[in-house]
């Protein structure tokens, strides 16, 4: 269980509290008007920001103080998900060992993620000759390698075509379900939540709210969501 | 040649030149102005003179010999200093940290008496302009005739408060001119293309057709005769007379070589050092007759009269004559 | 949000910062000590403070205005060459101030070439003695930097905004109105301020070009009180009096920017349109005078030096080993302490570093070198810590510039992989060998290149510590010393090649890594 305990952060007028709580395995979207801090959101549980005030515990172990590459934590970014300058073997082994000195049975394992994300023979292409979604296959294969039992997307597919987002959501949910992660995706598309997410977290007044499940909240959104769905 | 490149490449040489006395022969440690020992310099010859008979090595330390002697004081590494002008013996001598010469100065080949006991002159010579007479084929005659020449005559000249030939220069005008010194500067003044920091840039600017006349030594045509056989470079010599320049050595007294030092100084004087010095360091020998000099040196004009003031004099001299000078030349 | 990012110590890098302040700060006081105390400046010191100012004051103006339209030309114009061009007209700024004196004298002295035409044309000649000497040095050193900051002015102008302006049927001065001259505003002080921080301390220019009373700077001031009057209470005064001035032009720093991207990639196309008519006419002739004006004295010193380059004697080359060795330590040592300063200081590092690592742009040479003697002298023979402290110097000196370079590119780096990598762990060693070293290996060649090529030049501190072991420009001076100026002449060249050759090396390294 992934638990945010009495959690706040100022940063000048802007402010952030939560406290809930998330089930193993959940699939939960955060949505929230924009700069309501959703993004704020994620970067508390991945430790690039500390907090003022709270804990944030996994598992009943506190990782308030855990630097970010300690964290039980994967995250997928808007962009720069990938080192321009290496390979795209190069990207997803970084997910093994972070100085890249991989044994050969790792380096297999590289091999094999690729090929699950269908990028057989694709490991030595840097990422600026890789397409659009070739690029975000490789970023999953690593997140599918790390294996860390918490997921964050910063709406890592909003680049992408309704087609292309839509492949990459099916292939995130197969990973999500191989690795048994907790996922929290940042989204501003109702129908990515729907799809993907049974369980929402909304954003609204400074405050990160629990997560409720996601249909009946968008069938019948408070009236803030409500002008930001439009 | 390879060699020698490889051998300097190896970097701990750079790193960890420690006092490589560890030999057993004792060190003599020469503090000694830049230009000395170079190759190009007397140094080479006096080192290889030195260590023929005295059983040590002489080692030169070059870089500007008296602002280092009086920073590091007593502590000083130096046995010799080897290079020093007149216009820094009164403060050399106020540090206390020489020790007399001990030689007999009675009867040196210099245009002036010498007694004094610490510093020791080497060689010797004197302020003068020179031209290059395919350029300038009516050279001012006398001190006078270059005030009064036109303003298109250009010369360039050295910084009296960072060189000593530049000093040298505000001496020799307040010799010559005395109260008139700031009408002369002001004469004067119009015909300086530049004024540089040192005597090598002025003498650069001259062999470059920058200027017509440039402030150097009545010597310096010599080594255009000798090394470049070129006749053209000529010394102005004028009926004023010309400022004696001289340079000079002396023996610390905290030397931890006191046998070898003394050695050294007894050796200045003798024939055999002082052969070395005209075509070497471009200058005349200190004590040698006449007739033992190269033969470039004896044929070189030479002036009639020699301008001079001892060192409490020109200590004196020293402030006032900055100021005219500096006066004349921010206008 | 960059206010809130997950505490990661840097304590290299604060390290670094302080020592320098340390050593900046400490030297200048351990002259002071050694004088007993500070002396009061006469009337000829307070001349020369003022005349620096002056001179940087009209060289940084001249740099700047002069730059406008050649950079602009170089924006608008399309020509076979222009990539070589545009780095040549670099090389001024990496050339050694005794080479270049030596050009410059040869193009614009008295018997130079202009001064030839000017006579045979029937017009009077110009003289490059005395204050107009400095600023002509001055802006040729720095003419290069200015162009090379307004034309990446030019060239970060959108391209859309070319396309709106073509789309309402701009004319060349509505362009110039409502693109170029908001552009200018916006660039042309900070390029101004740099060029006067570069000439407020230029210290060498006024040593070589000379000039008398009328143009003394402080630097040659405080030269004057070490090695003629031994005055060390006076040169601290003066030393102290420099960095005044510095830190007050280093506040205005504080609300006029600085452009950042000193060395970074240049050559992105401008949107621009050429022009035909008169335009290209003037563009033309912009890039052929400052093409002229730039490369005609390297020119001349190279043709009268290079036939008696093979004559030189053993022991030059013998000191041009010694110099390169030399200028690479001071360069790798130059690369580790700007990296480590700049990583610091993009990680959020506290303001006081990026001040720490700018000091050594507002110390006097002289001082840092005394200052250092008189500290070390008990621990060290003079003589064996000449080299290390001439390398280490030279090191430091070159850090501000290499830092302009490095520390955007940092912060660059941060912003768009800090938080991957961190949630990847990666850390220390292998951090450094998979990002960052890939990633900054451009501004680290060209930060690399700038440290050895203006090491290899510097005569420096070598003096004052003195030593049996002479560097190439030691040796230019010993060879005028003795007469020898055609020598001197190709020591200049082989000088100046291997400086260019030292810089092209690294910064093309820096390129291809």
């Amino acid at each position: 269980m992934l638990e945010l305990q009495n959690l706040s952060v100022t940063r000048g007028s802007f402010t952030l509290a939560a406290d809930l709580a998330i089930e193993p395995g959940a699939r939960v979207a955060v949505i929230g008007a924009s700069g309501s801090g959703k993004s704020t959101l994620l970067s508390l549980i991945a430790g690039f920001l500390v907090p003022d005030r709270g804990r944030i515990l996994w598992e009943g172990r506190d990782i308030t103080a855990t630097p970010p590459g300690k964290r039980p934590v994967s995250v997928l970014f808007q962009d720069q998900n990938l080192f321009p300058h290496l390979t795209a073997a190069q990207n997803v082994g970084l997910g093994l060992r972070p100085d890249l000195r991989l044994s050969s049975p790792q380096r297999v394992r590289v091999g094999q993620v690729l090929e699950e994300v269908g990028l057989a023979g694709m490991e030595d292409r840097k990422p600026a000759d890789l397409s659009g979604g070739q690029q975000g296959r490789v970023a999953l294969a690593r997140v599918l390698l790390r294996a860390r039992p918490v997921l964050l997307l910063d709406e890592p597919f909003a680049a992408l075509g309704p087609a292309l987002k839509a492949e990459m959501l099916d292939l995130l949910a197969r990973i999500a379900e191989e690795t048994g992660a907790t996922v929290l995706m940042v989204s501003h598309d109702p129908g990515d939540a729907r799809r993907f997410a049974p369980q929402t977290i909304l954003i609204e007044d400074g405050r990160a709210q629990p997560p409720q499940p996601t249909g009946p909240l968008l069938d019948d959104p408070p009236p803030g969501l409500r002008a930001y769905l439009g | 040649m390879k060699s020698r490149l490889i051998a300097a490449m190896i970097v701990p040489s750079l790193l960890a030149v420690a006092p490589a006395a560890a030999q057993d022969r004792p060190v003599l440690t020469v503090y000694a102005g830049d230009y000395v020992a170079s190759e190009w310099g007397p140094g080479p010859q006096i080192k290889a003179g030195f260590e023929a008979f005295c059983d040590c090595e002489l080692r030169f330390v070059t870089g500007d010999i008296l602002p280092r002697i009086l920073m590091e004081g007593e502590g000083t590494q130096a046995d010799i200093v080897f290079g020093l002008n007149t216009d820094v013996t009164a403060r050399a001598r106020s540090s206390g940290l020489f020790a007399p010469h001990g030689q007999d100065t009675s009867d040196m080949s210099l245009p002036v008496e010498w007694t004094d006991p610490i510093f020791l002159p080497y060689n010797w010579g004197e302020t003068a302009f020179i031209y290059d007479e395919t350029r300038l084929e009516n050279p001012p005659a006398s001190f006078a005739e270059l005030l009064e020449a036109p303003d298109d005559l250009k010369i360039v000249i050295q910084d009296p408060r960072a060189s000593i030939s530049g000093l040298a220069l505000l001496l020799w005008v307040k010799g010559i001119y005395g109260e008139d010194a700031p009408d002369a500067w002001a004469k004067l003044a119009p015909k300086v293309l530049t004024v540089t920091r040192g005597w090598s840039e002025s003498y650069g600017m001259f062999t470059e057709g920058e200027a017509d006349m440039v402030l150097s030594y009545t010597t310096s045509p010599a080594y255009h005769i000798a090394a470049e056989e070129d006749l053209t470079k000529k010394a102005a010599i004028f009926p004023e007379g010309h400022y004696f320049m001289t340079e000079l050595a002396a023996q610390l007294a905290s030397t931890d070589q006191p046998e070898l030092a003394q050695q050294f100084m007894d050796w200045i004087l003798t024939p055999e050092f002082q052969a070395t010095i005209p075509l070497a360091n471009w200058s005349l020998p200190a004590k040698l007759p006449q007739d033992d000099w190269p033969e470039v040196m004896r044929d070189l004009p030479r002036p009639e009269k020699t301008l001079f003031y001892d060192e409490a004099e020109a200590e004196a001299l020293r402030q006032p004559a900055l100021d005219e000078w500096l006066r004349a030349f921010s206008r | 949000m960059a206010a809130g990012v997950f505490p990661i110590r840097q304590p290299g890098g604060a390290a670094i910062a302080a020592a320098l302040a340390a050593l900046v700060l400490g030297t200048l006081a351990a002259v002071a000590w050694q004088a007993r105390g500070l002396s009061a400046l006469g009337p000829w010191d307070w001349r020369a403070v003022w005349f620096t100012i002056w001179q940087a004051v009209v060289s940084a103006s001249v740099s700047a205005i002069l730059a406008i339209p050649v950079a602009r030309a170089l924006a608008r114009r399309r020509f076979a060459g222009r990539a070589v061009l545009v780095t040549l007209l670099g090389a001024p700024f990496i050339l050694p101030v005794i080479v270049a004196i030596m050009g410059l004298i040869s193009v614009f002295g008295r018997g130079g070439v202009l001064n030839d035409a000017l006579r045979a044309a029937g017009l009077p000649e110009i003289s490059i003695y005395g204050w107009q000497g400095v600023i002509l040095a001055h802006v040729f050193f720095n003419l290069p930097l200015s162009v090379r900051l307004i034309l990446q002015g030019w060239q970060a102008i959108p391209a859309e905004r070319f396309r709106l302006a073509e789309s309402l049927g701009f004319a060349p001065r509505d362009i110039a109105r409502h693109l170029e001259r908001p552009m200018l505003r916006a660039v042309l002080p900070g390029v101004w301020l740099a060029v006067f921080l570069v000439c407020l301390t230029s210290f060498t220019v006024a040593l070589a070009l000379g000039g008398g009373p009328r143009a003394t700077t402080v630097e040659l001031a405080i030269y004057q009180a070490f090695r003629f009057d031994f005055d060390l209470g006076r040169a601290a005064m003066l030393g102290l009096v420099q960095i005044a001035l510095c830190v007050a032009a280093m506040a205005l720093a504080r609300w006029i920017a600085i452009p950042a991207a000193f060395g970074a990639g240049l050559d992105m196309p401008s949107q621009l349109r050429g022009l035909g008519g008169w335009r290209r006419l003037a563009d033309g002739l912009a890039i052929t005078l400052a093409a002229a004006f730039l490369l005609w004295p390297i020119l001349a010193v190279t043709l009268r030096g290079l036939p008696r380059i093979p004559l030189l004697p053993p022991e030059v080359w013998d000191a041009a080993v010694r110099s390169v060795v030399m200028a690479l330590i001071s360069a790798t040592l130059a690369i580790l302490l700007s990296l480590a300063l700049a990583l610091a200081i993009a990680r959020g590092g506290a303001r006081w570093i990026e001040t720490a690592g700018m000091l050594p742009l507002v110390a006097s040479p002289l001082v840092l070198g005394t200052g250092l003697f008189i500290l070390l002298r008990g621990v060290a023979s003079p003589q064996a810590m000449a080299l290390p402290v001439t390398v280490a110097i030279n090191a430091i000196m070159a850090l501000p510039f290499g830092l302009r370079a490095l520390i955007p590119a940092a912060r660059d780096l941060e912003g768009d992989f800090g938080r991957l990598a961190d949630s990847l762990d990666m850390r220390g060693l292998a951090r450094l060998r998979l990002l960052v070293l890939p990633r900054l290996a451009r501004p680290l060649g060209f930060a690399g290149g700038l440290a050895a090529a203006l090491a290899m030049g510097d005569l420096g501190v070598i003096t004052l510590f003195a030593t049996d072991q002479p560097t190439l420009p030691l040796k230019l001076y010993q060879l005028m010393n003795s007469y020898r100026m055609a020598d001197a002449s190709a020591c200049a060249v082989l000088l100046m090649a291997i400086s260019f050759a030292l810089f092209w090396l690294f910064d093309r390294g820096g390129r291809l890594a």
